[in-house]
């Protein structure tokens, strides 16, 4: 690996690292899209700034752009208390507006600007180590990466300080008002470190993709994990490995990085929501038959509890009086059957004892609803499942 | 060249003409499909959907190679479904909020499509150029046959709109009602999504990926402003989104550098301003109006229940009392005080005001709740 191509998986990283923190608190507050609001909507910012500084990595301008970002924050917010629309139409109105002005500034004066439309939603890592940071002529490295890493800095510091602030306001902003955090703060503070995290890494890898380098992560990890901090390591590895192995497959299809960054994102992503043992999609669908089964289980039994006469308890009648489908009678009755429920004599069904006892206190928990009926109903009776 | 320019130029130059009638029809179908996502809270469905298109646009290239927009389109339409439906299935079947799900299918679908493009644009293949102009739009590109699909496409959606109008509607504001009536609001559901993905698609050349869910639920939104009716708010959006088509395109076309996407963008982004601010019913001036009424009269009612607590400890309620004793009491001034004159609750007597049997009367009722 040559100089450069060490520092761009360097720069992916730490852009990576960067945006998948603030995204964790987005994802979990339910305000995902406001980062492809700010990722829009900044455009006129840098435009701006760029003007003013005629430097990409000015630090000014980098604080102007996220200024933009609040700005697009509190306006979305602001036509939201109207109450003249929804929340999500006030967003969707206000980024393609602003960016429309963004992108119409960088076309009427394409020659001022050296930024092009693509580049605004691409961004160039491809070229990031080449624009280097110089002090009295020492070469520091590239600027991006000096860039990067003092955002993900101060993230981490902010993270560290406030860690139990974030979490209890975004868990419950009630208690949080309550003890003395004021959500308010906090809500402006992570959309400030947003916004600069945004403005950040859209130089490396463009607007549209800061938003999957935020979301992905996060959403990815959500599926895994239900704690905070493991949420968070988890997010950070997603976008790390995504960030190395999206460099890799572009220098193999010689295409755009962040693109690539992005489809290994939507890979991991892919995975784990197939995979994930617990809320993927074949452990929620493989858990759905089950609990389908057993409710048909339940049914069965009231059904047995509920007739006495031998004709309603044939098992012939069966299909036609619950209505079932014969491969699910026949599951249902197997289940029983291995749970000792019921008793099959002459093809008549009949609840044995340990059946009536599991159907009078499943009755039970129907006639009264409450939880603490049911919860140790599967314990006391284990279930063979089918 | 000027806009006046322009349209006189309209009528004559069947570029032009092509032009103008396609953004004028697309807009017509946007708004209409618009205000279905606006009413169901999916505005931002149209942002992922739009973004979601361009993996389906680059590989119906690479697959196809071929440069006709027909063909690209329908890689668009169903990359765009299957975009919605990752949506819908991922919300429904994970905790992962709606939110994060646009979220995720709007980047990644972009990301794969950009990379895709990127890849493309370094093949050996002459055709290539031009897939760029569907990330922000370029109307210019539009031909005849574009339009009469445009054309088509609308009339077959218009008359399936007409034919599930009652069900469609009946789904819009009460779902729950829907299915208790015995409607499979699945197959509704759906049939919307479908429209709305399509009513995207055909936007893709004039608009582009990025903005082209600005197209379709800035209208709506507009419109929403100034009715309270379906069907008329579906004739506004459908105007909106039609003149800021026409003139958003004229404006593009007259300037040298700028796309048409934006511009378009930004006329709707206009009207919706303008109807924020100006509507009658729930437009911010009127409403700022109605508030500021409603105060004032509540602190002239004020007024007369300070007076009536007065007039009533004597015997005679038009007994006079100065002007001055009125001073210690907040919500009085020479104007509110005339005012009552006008609505004959007390009269004026030099500094001396003494109350009316109609103004002790709506005293005495202030309260009351009949």
């Amino acid at each position: 690996m040559s100089t450069p191509q060490i520092e761009i998986q360097l720069i992916a990283a730490v852009v990576a690292v960067a945006c998948a923190i603030p995204g964790v608190f987005l994802v979990l507050r339910k305000m995902a899209l406001i980062s492809d609001a700010i990722s829009h909507s900044i455009l006129p910012g840098i435009v701006l700034g760029f003007f003013l500084t005629h430097d990409l990595n000015s630090p000014w301008l980098i604080l102007l752009a996220a200024l933009m970002g609040v700005i697009t924050v509190v306006l979305v917010e602001f036509i939201q208390k109207t109450g003249l629309v929804k929340e999500d139409t006030a967003i969707g109105l206000v980024f393609p507006a602003l960016f429309s002005i963004g992108v119409l500034m960088i076309s009427r004066n394409a020659s001022d600007v050296h930024m092009d439309v693509d580049a605004v939603l691409l961004g160039e890592l491809a070229f990031a180590p080449f624009d280097r940071l110089l002090i009295g002529g020492v070469d520091l490295g590239p600027k991006s990466l000096w860039v990067m890493g003092i955002i993900l800095l101060i993230t981490m510091g902010l993270l560290w300080a406030f860690f139990k602030e974030l979490k209890v306001s975004t868990f419950d902003a009630g208690l949080s008002a309550a003890l003395g955090f004021s959500p308010m703060v906090l809500h402006y503070g992570l959309m400030s470190v947003s916004s600069i995290t945004v403005v950040g890494a859209f130089d490396a890898v463009g607007a549209i993709l800061v938003v999957a380098l935020m979301i992905a992560p996060a959403a990815t990890a959500y599926l895994l994990t239900h704690d905070l901090k493991k949420m968070l390591w988890l997010s950070i590895i997603f976008g790390i490995s995504a960030a190395i192995g999206g460099y890799w497959l572009a220098h193999l299809l010689d295409a755009s990085i962040a693109g690539s960054i992005t489809a290994v994102l939507g890979f991991i992503f892919l995975l784990v929501y197939w995979f994930a043992p617990n809320k993927g999609i074949i452990a929620v669908f493989y858990r759905k038959r089950q609990q389908r089964i057993e409710v048909s289980l339940l049914t069965f039994l009231l059904h047995l509890n509920n007739h006495q006469e031998e004709s309603e308890r044939h098992i012939n009648h069966l299909n036609e009086h619950i209505n079932w489908q014969k491969v699910r009678s026949e599951a249902v009755v197997k289940l029983a059957l291995e749970n000792n429920m019921i008793t099959v004599e002459d093809q008549l069904v009949s609840l044995t004892d340990k059946g009536k006892e599991f159907t009078d206190l499943a009755l039970e928990y129907i006639i009264t609803n409450k939880d603490e009926h049911i919860e140790h109903l599967k314990k006391d009776f284990f279930l063979f499942r089918g | 060249m000027s806009l006046g320019e322009y349209f006189e130029l309209l009528f004559t130059d069947y570029t032009l003409g092509v032009i103008t009638l396609g953004t004028a029809v697309l807009g017509a179908v946007t708004g209409m499909l618009g205000s279905f996502a606006v009413l169901r809270k999916q505005s931002l469905l149209g942002d992922a959907i739009s973004h979601a298109a361009l993996p389906g646009i680059a590989l119906a290239f690479l697959f196809t190679g071929a440069k006709d927009s027909n063909v690209l389109l329908i890689g668009a339409l169903i990359s765009g479904l299957l975009g919605a439906f990752w949506i819908r299935g991922m919300v429904k079947n994970t905790h992962l909020k709606s939110d994060t799900a646009l979220g995720l299918v709007l980047s990644l679908f972009f990301g794969l499509g950009m990379l895709l493009l990127t890849y493309i644009q370094k093949l050996p293949n002459a055709n290539q150029a031009g897939l760029d102009k569907y990330l922000f739009g370029q109307a210019a590109t539009l031909v005849a046959q574009d339009v009469w699909i445009m054309v088509a496409i609308t009339a077959v959606s218009l008359f399936i709109l007409l034919l599930f109008w009652k069900e469609f509607k009946l789904l819009l504001f009460d779902a729950d009602y829907t299915k208790t009536l015995g409607f499979n609001t699945r197959f509704i559901d759906s049939l919307i999504t479908f429209f709305i993905v399509i009513a995207i698609v055909i936007g893709l050349q004039t608009v582009g990926v990025v903005l082209m869910s600005a197209m379709l639920l800035a209208p709506a939104a507009a419109a929403r402003q100034w009715t309270n009716t379906l069907t008329v708010m579906l004739g506004l959006a459908a105007f909106f989104a039609a003149f800021s088509g026409v003139y958003g395109t004229a404006i593009s076309a007259t300037q040298s550098n700028l796309s048409t996407g934006p511009v378009i963008v930004l006329v709707a982004a206009f009207f919706v301003l303008i109807s924020f601010v100006f509507s009658p019913g729930r437009g911010l001036l009127f409403r700022e109006i109605r508030f500021q009424k409603n105060r004032r009269e509540l602190e002239l009612k004020k007024t007369l229940q300070f007076m009536y607590s007065i007039a009533k400890t004597h015997e005679d309620i038009s007994h006079p009392h100065a002007v001055k004793i009125l001073n210690n009491f907040q919500g009085f001034t020479k104007k509110t005080l005339q005012q009552m004159v006008d609505k004959k609750w007390v009269t004026l007597n030099g500094a001396m005001w003494s109350m009316t049997a109609l103004g002790y009367e709506e005293a005495e009722n202030l309260y009351s709740q009949t």
